[in-house]
């Protein structure tokens, strides 16, 4: 039988504010535990929450990015269970009126584009966390976290394999870190994925019964999570059995997904709103102003690439795969002259050798250590002839490790590509003279000889001469 | 309606509260007499009514996004039952 | 010892007693008459010698308020740093607060000392504080009966001297209840009027604290310091400081008195209902017109409330789990195991049953049918209020529907202890101020009270409409004799 996946993800990302989303206790990573857990946090008797502005402001920035409704009037209500991490016994979350509803994003698989629908998006508290480190058999309790301001993002079961939904994943990890509210910080946790994972017979309605598979933590394990749990249920099935609903945890050592202990009375949350919060108004003058303060968008800037430049999809999907890479490539672009062809070379070079040498560093591009300028006078170098593509490449790793501008580097290592007549014709008669075979091989009709000429002028010029002015004046010689 | 001893453990597991089956019996009783007090509220027809959550129509305000709460763990966990390195310990937690 | 607050006012004004001279006779005679009456939990002569020291230094300094120097009782669901705060729990029977509540802060920049913690009902749940951890209250006036709760500590101790004035909390009649049993005057604001920050929450969209006096006019006094804007509470309300002595001593006269006729019928004992009728008939004297008035959804009030208030208190005692402070059971298995036997252990009876009735109405499949039905209810109540406001200043009824009842007369029936708080109920779900004030005495000299209920904001009026009564009447004036 042929199968269908169908995937939902649910994204909890951790909100770039200062302070906790209902208490002024810091969210600063790594402190010592239970150093950032003030009274509210702790739930101590008598405490309450008052809201964070920057926490609802980040929410609408999202909500205006993916244009989605935002609930003038959304309600904060209590998510009700016992675990130790979860000091007042309840969690505070939106359940029937959350802040963001609807919306979309754009992914592309291979050469094919869609569409995926996100459902909501609504804030919430993170709970601590549990350390299993043996504490004479018990657990400890670390509640610096709690109370973290969390947008939680769920989405449609729109993709249909692992590779759409890390292809969304992605997307929408590049959305929010584009738009600042979220640093996409996975190692910490700051960016988090469940993903609903259901089989079904391909061309059948229904959907299949679905298991959860819990936080994960890398887009990899998100790759290697599914393709597990696919596979499992497709097993599963084909063996007869049914799928019972459940939530997994997946091990990244064995790359294998497992049920958790299952909890007796989960999906009894008794969610009622909760009575210490009010409702949340927005104001349209707010919506407003934040909406004016929203950058380009990834989806916008691409379409832009595209139109202006003649990018391809592919090329224009990678340059805005972060903020930060979209604005190197747009600052390289500014220090150049305006011409159409320069952004497909600023394109590739940035694409193909700084790319390269950023993975083998294993730097990010916001750590990048040649200045778009540099760059872009480098390019300069090539669009006017100085330097051939071999040169350049010389120059750019020596601008890599050493730094420098491309004018200097060019000057000291004397690099400058070689264009005088008067300089290369020396050249050429040197190997004429010393390559009589070739010659004679040429004049009999074979072409090829005559580019194992070419090389061997340029590698007399040691590489400088310009490779079009050799053809031109080697011909003519020959001639 | 009337609550069965089952409807009684189960609240009681979900509230976390252990009850025997003698405790279960008292409760069954004196709860079914609660609700019959509270049975009175559904002969009123409240169709179109807007549920009242608030005592008053207000809207939540928002506090300013600034770090204003200095650490007190010391003090904190001066009243919790049992801590090792400034940690809550609790009974081991299994997934 | 039946000083008001502007009586002690003025002898530390004059330099006629010390704060730590005044504190000194209060604590001795709390050391005497509290083994009688259990209103105290917790006292601290200490604490409240150094924090009385203070408040004179401070008026040494030329740097006192009115009521610098002047001590007060607290009930001990206040968060109060240094102190244990126990809410009347076996839960938190060893938890010393390390904060304030917002209400202990305004009393502390005050400059007035606290005389100790008070009794009062486990999490204010009950009418009679017989479900204290620490034992039931007497009533001063008959200790064999009960002060009424929750806040039944704060009554009794005002009533009997013990204190000058304390303060209370009331989620359906805690002030107002225990104020009429014990024959004492005592105010539950608007909702939003009082921070309720570092006040143990039972029910938080219901709760409300304020003040409990002799008087109407120490309860103005004590409202202007326990009042006020308080950022840490959402449900806080932002308004301009009042002050609510300033219509203390207008006239009545054209004041129209709204009487519901809910109110006035069975369930209502003789005695009480004489006494009402004999207040009306004050009101009349003093100027006053009466209209009678309709609360029609008042009668579902309690059914309505014994959903709201157990759903919102299941929710809000779920973080006493023996993890982070409180009582944790001895011995354990596992997790759940600890969790169930600490508070199986750590909550008394009726607050177990109200967690549990609080647990069903929001379960699955009962939400809508109870919760909801319960909430729409609420606003039925509420626009009942807002009809009769239309016609009168103030409503005016009995608080309770009896006097003092015995101890453990119907601590057996939940049912029946419900039922106390029938007059009181409808003023909390719709948020709205109450007071009761004493009216009369039954024919076992049993104090009774005189419940008024006023608009949202009507505090100062309606302390003008009580206070004018204390004017022309006796009946807070008296006292308990041969305790």
């Amino acid at each position: 039988m042929q199968w269908e996946t169908v995937i939902g993800l649910e994204v909890h990302t951790q909100l770039t504010t200062q302070s906790k989303i209902f208490s002024g206790a810091s969210i600063a990573f790594g402190a010592a535990p239970n150093t950032q857990a003030c009274q509210v946090d702790i739930a101590l008797p008598g405490v309450l929450p008052v809201l964070n502005k920057g926490a609802v402001e980040r929410a609408i920035r999202f909500g205006l990015a993916i244009g989605a409704k935002l609930n003038r009037t959304n309600v904060f209500a209590r998510k009700n269970y016992f675990y130790p991490d979860l000091p007042k016994g309840y969690q505070i979350s939106q359940y029937e009126l959350p802040i963001v509803e609807g919306g979309h994003l754009s992914i592309q698989v291979g050469d094919a584009e869609k569409t995926i629908r996100i459902t909501r998006a609504h804030l919430e508290e993170d709970a601590g966390k549990s350390l299993h480190e043996d504490f004479h058999g018990m657990t400890g309790i670390d509640l610096n976290r709690a109370g973290t301001p969390l947008l939680e993002i769920v989405s449609e079961p729109d993709m249909r394999s692992a590779k759409e939904a890390v292809a969304y994943a992605r997307a929408l990890h590049t959305l929010v870190t584009w738009i600042g509210i979220c640093d996409g910080n996975m190692q910490e946790g700051s960016f988090r994925v469940d993903a609903n994972v259901s089989v079904r017979p391909v061309g059948q309605k229904e959907f299949g019964t679905r298991r959860e598979i819990k936080n994960l933590n890398s887009f990899r394990f998100l790759e290697q999570a599914i393709d597990y749990e696919v596979r499992w249920q497709i097993e599963r099935i084909e063996d007869g059995h049914k799928i019972q609903q459940a939530t997994v945890l997946f091990n990244p050592d064995t790359g294998e997904t497992r049920a958790m202990r299952s909890k007796e009375d989960a999906h009894d949350y008794r969610y009622f709103p909760d009575p210490d919060l009010l409702p949340v108004k927005l104001d349209e003058a707010w919506i407003e102003q934040v909406k004016a303060g929203l950058p380009e968008l990834p989806e916008q800037k691409q379409a832009r690439y595209r139109e202006r430049f003649g990018l391809s999809a592919y090329d224009a999907g990678t340059l805005t795969a972060s903020r930060a890479m979209a604005e190197y490539f747009e600052a390289v672009l500014a220090a150049l002259p305006a011409r159409g062809e320069n952004a497909k070379l600023a394109a590739n070079w940035i694409m193909g050798d700084l790319s390269a040498a950023l993975n083998k560093a294993e730097l990010d591009i916001a750590a990048n250590r040649i200045p778009a300028k540099q760059l872009a006078g480098l390019l300069a170098r090539i669009q006017d002839g100085t330097l051939s593509g071999k040169l350049a490449k010389q120059v750019f790793e020596a601008m890599w490790n050493e730094g420098g501008e491309a004018d200097a580097i060019i000057e000291a290592k004397g690099l400058k590509q070689v264009s005088d007549a008067g300089a290369i014709e020396p050249l050429i008669d040197e190997v004429l003279a010393a390559n009589p075979k070739s010659v004679e091989e040429f004049r009999s009709g074979k072409e090829k000889a005559f580019n194992a000429l070419v090389g061997q002028v340029m590698k007399a010029s040691k590489g400088k001469a310009n490779p079009a002015q050799v053809n031109e004046l080697l011909r003519k010689k020959l001639g | 309606m009337s609550l069965s001893i089952d409807d009684v453990q189960r609240i009681a597991k979900l509230a976390r509260i252990r009850v025997n089956e003698a405790e279960a019996a008292g409760y069954q009783t004196q709860l079914n007499g609660i609700f019959g007090l509270i049975e009175a509220m559904q002969a009123v027809d409240t169709t179109g009514v807007e549920p009242m959550s608030h005592a008053q129509d207000l809207s939540q305000r928002l506090r300013a996004d600034a770090v204003t709460e200095p650490d007190r763990r010391q003090a904190f966990q001066a009243v919790a039952p049992q801590t090792e390195d400034g940690l809550y310990l609790v009974p081991k937690v299994i997934e | 010892m039946t000083h008001t607050l502007r009586s002690l006012s003025t002898l530390l004004a004059d330099g006629k007693a010390s704060s730590v001279e005044l504190c000194r006779d209060y604590l001795a005679r709390i050391q005497a008459l509290n083994p009688t009456l259990n209103a105290f939990i917790t006292v601290d002569a200490d604490r409240t010698l150094a924090e009385a020291a203070a408040a004179d230094a401070r008026r040494a300094a030329g740097q006192a308020g009115p009521l610098t120097g002047v001590p007060v009782a607290h009930k001990d669901i206040f968060c109060a740093e240094g102190w244990l705060t126990t809410c009347g729990s076996k839960i938190l029977a060893n938890f010393v607060s390390p904060y304030d509540a917002h209400v202990i802060e305004q009393f502390k920049a005050a400059g007035m000392p606290t005389l100790g913690k008070t009794n009062m009902d486990e999490f204010a749940m009950g009418s009679s504080n017989e479900t204290s951890f620490f034992g039931p209250v007497k009533n001063p006036w008959d200790t064999a009966r009960v002060p009424g709760g929750s806040s039944g500590g704060s009554a009794a101790c005002v009533a009997a001297g013990l204190a000058p004035a304390a303060t209370g909390t009331d989620t359906g009649g805690s002030i107002r209840q225990p104020a009429a049993l014990c024959g004492i005057t005592g105010l539950k604001p608007t909702y939003g009027v009082v921070s309720r920050y570092g006040m143990i929450a039972f029910a938080s969209s219901l709760d409300q604290g304020g003040p409990m006096g002799r008087t109407a006019e120490d309860c103005a006094w004590l409202l202007n310091v326990m009042a006020g804007f308080d950022v840490r509470d959402s449900t806080s309300l932002e308004r301009v400081k009042e002050d609510y002595t300033r219509d203390l001593t207008k006239p009545l006269a054209g004041l129209r008195i709204g009487l519901p006729r809910e109110f006035f019928g069975e369930g209502l004992s003789g005695d009480t209902a004489r006494a009402v009728e004999a207040a009306i008939d004050q009101y009349r004297k003093l100027g006053a017109e009466t209209v009678e008035v309709g609360l029609p959804n008042s009668r579902l009030s309690v059914a309505a409330y014994y959903v709201l208030a157990p759903a919102e208190a299941s929710s809000n005692l779920s973080r006493f789990d023996g993890v982070r402070y409180g009582y944790r059971t001895p011995e354990y298995r596992d997790l759940t195991d600890m969790y169930e036997k600490t508070r199986a252990e750590g909550f008394g009876a009726e607050v177990k049953r109200r967690i549990m009735i609080g647990t069903y109405v929001l379960s699955h499949g009962y939400y809508d049918a109870y919760y909801i039905q319960a909430q729409r209810l609420r606003r039925l109540i509420a626009n009942d209020f807002a009809e009769a406001f239309r016609q009168c200043d103030v409503i005016l009824g009995p608080t309770a529907p009896t006097t003092a009842f015995r101890l453990g007369e119907k601590a057996d029936d939940p049912v029946q202890m419900y039922l106390s708080d029938i007059y009181t109920i409808a003023v909390n779900l719709a948020g709205l101020p109450g007071m009761s004030l004493p009216c009369g005495f039954d024919g076992q000299g049993l104090p009774i009270g005189l419940q008024l209920i006023g608009n949202y904001f009507a505090e100062a009026k309606m302390l003008n409409v009580a206070h004018q009564f204390q004017l022309a009447t006796d009946w807070h004036a008296r006292a308990p004799q041969g305790i």
